[in-house]
């Protein structure tokens, strides 16, 4: 397994990335190929996925980094961000493919570290693993 | 992206609390689209006014916005989640209205027009072709840039209110002239008939496409037509925009295709009331549905979800008389989508033309959807 992706080092992977919404947030990995309606497929009240559609149903965003390409659909969706963060079900930190408004600014008043434009795949990222996200400087640990 | 020495002062809050949230999310979506800077836009449209769109934590945000926040363009701002002029006969809770209002204050506060529309582009006159705005509402948003003529990016609820306190947007994505380019095409193949198969191509379009997409073989796209595409392009993904021809990459979307959209969205063979309004109907869709209904009787509830505008327009024209004669229910200031007055303790399934609302009524009110067209709605649910 070592020296799997690049960037490798010490048995850890390092993949540099894009700082959107700068800060720091640690946690088991969430990640999905599948984008996401935040004001649709989230229960705010819990942060767990709700849509039977998708491939993390009954999965739970709160206290995770969550890896995802892109979020979708409604515009509302930047408040349902705030509300998971509001009500402590958030994400400790975002990393998207490339980052959308919806999820951007939703990031941003909710302050959740959010990146995107990694440089390597970052869907090769385990579920359940535990990922660091520096968004000060633009590096997902894992 | 840089920002001016004013635009950096406003961000450390030099300029009060609610310039300074504005300017952190314009910083972000414009690190996030990779703009190089800010530039001026004439109109918001302001996304997130629905209780049941954004909760308690939206309305206490807005609260503590409106302290200080002033709209610094032209605002109109999205549907609420009542009709405010017949809320004593809707069954809605206390609580649920006393939040309602208290955004509705909030809003009122920094300084918006109370339009409570979706559909700005057909209640507003519209600027000159070219003029950047910033439309949150998704369907407002594709419409704007595909038919209108105007630019904005697919704007959230909170940038769009950004835009309106500090009256700019980063420079990225739908507003450059060379981003607007499809990046890729969808053949349509066979004849769309109504409003339901433009919105399954809509839907389709956004599963697939992102930015920009351009439809082949659907020209002179009716108004009416233009809505419903909108909106479901609108729903299913990130696209902001479509446009007429021929680009790069090119898929089809045929008879299968849609098929495969209708089986996601349409959840039920029948259903216990009709709704006509996601996009809210403007005065053309008033007229032609009273038209459509004169000398009928709906067999069921219909809710028709207007523009108040557009319903005081067609109130003068003595369109609404007839639509009511037939049992239709008109409300205004309010739509489908995440509409509290659908309840699934009360209603099981909800028969509608919208795909937008469909995909609204399945996923977030929970009832069963029979989608039809308007035509086979008042030919099959009136007498």
């Amino acid at each position: 397994m070592l020296e799997e992706f690049e960037g490798h080092s010490e048995g850890r992977m390092r993949i540099k990335c894009r700082a959107i919404v700068k800060g720091n947030g640690e946690g088991e990995a969430l990640v999905t190929k599948q984008p996401i309606n935040f004001l649709t497929m989230i229960d705010l009240k819990s942060g767990i996925v709700k849509d039977d559609k998708h491939e993390l149903y009954k999965k739970n965003i709160a206290n995770k980094v969550l890896v995802f390409p892109n979020a979708i659909g409604s515009s509302v969706g930047a408040y349902s961000i705030y509300a998971l963060k509001t009500g402590h079900v958030a994400p400790e930190a975002i990393v998207c493919s490339k980052a959308d408004i919806t999820t951007a600014s939703g990031c941003a008043i909710a302050n959740i570290p959010l990146v995107d434009n990694p440089e390597s795949d970052v869907f090769a990222i385990k579920s359940g693993s535990t990922v660091k996200v520096d968004a000060a400087n633009g590096v997902i640990q894992s | 992206m840089q920002l001016t020495s004013d635009e950096e002062k406003a961000l450390k809050g030099e300029r009060g609390d609610a310039l300074a949230t504005a300017y952190r999310i314009l910083l972000a979506i414009g690190e996030a689209t990779e703009a190089k800077k800010l530039v001026p836009i004439k109109w918001a449209h302001v996304s997130g006014v629905n209780y049941n769109t954004i909760g308690d934590s939206g309305v206490e945000f807005l609260e503590k916005l409106s302290k200080d926040g002033k709209v610094a363009v032209k605002t109109t701002i999205n549907p609420m989640g009542f009709d405010p002029i017949k809320v004593s006969s809707l069954k809605l809770n206390k609580e649920f209205i006393a939040k309602q209002n208290r955004i509705v204050s909030a809003y009122e506060r920094m300084g918006v027009t109370r339009s409570f529309t979706c559909i700005p582009y057909e209640v507003f006159d519209l600027p000159s072709k070219g003029t950047d705005v910033s439309f949150a509402e998704s369907n407002a948003a594709v419409y704007a840039n595909s038919v209108a003529g105007l630019r904005t990016n697919k704007e959230s609820g909170l940038s769009a209110l950004a835009s309106s306190l500090t009256g700019k947007a980063p420079y990225s994505e739908l507003r450059v002239e060379e981003l607007r380019k499809p990046n890729m095409g969808i053949k349509v193949n066979y004849e769309l008939d109504n409003e339901v198969d433009y919105g399954l191509l809509g839907y389709f379009a956004g599963k697939v496409s992102k930015n920009s997409v351009a439809f082949s073989d659907i020209e002179n796209l009716s108004k009416r037509n233009a809505k419903s595409l909108s909106a479901a392009l609108g729903t299913s993904g990130s696209c902001g925009m479509f446009t007429h021809g021929k680009a790069g990459e090119t898929i089809e979307f045929g008879k299968e295709e849609a098929r495969k959209i209708r089986d996601e969205l349409h959840t039920s063979e029948k259903g216990d009331i009709i709704t006509l309004g996601s996009p809210q109907l403007g005065v053309d869709d008033l007229s032609l549905l009273a038209d459509m209904v004169q000398g009928k009787k709906f067999r069921k509830r219909c809710m028709i979800f207007c523009a108040r505008a557009a319903y005081e327009s067609a109130k003068k024209l003595g369109y609404t008389e007839k639509i009511e004669k037939a049992g239709g229910e008109m409300l205004c200031d309010c739509c489908t989508c995440l509409t509290p007055l659908i309840d699934r303790n009360e209603v099981d399934d909800v028969i509608t033309n919208s795909i937008k609302g469909a995909y609204y009524l399945n996923n977030s009110n929970k009832v069963g959807v029979c989608l039809k067209s308007l035509k086979d709605i008042v030919r099959e649910e009136c007498e």
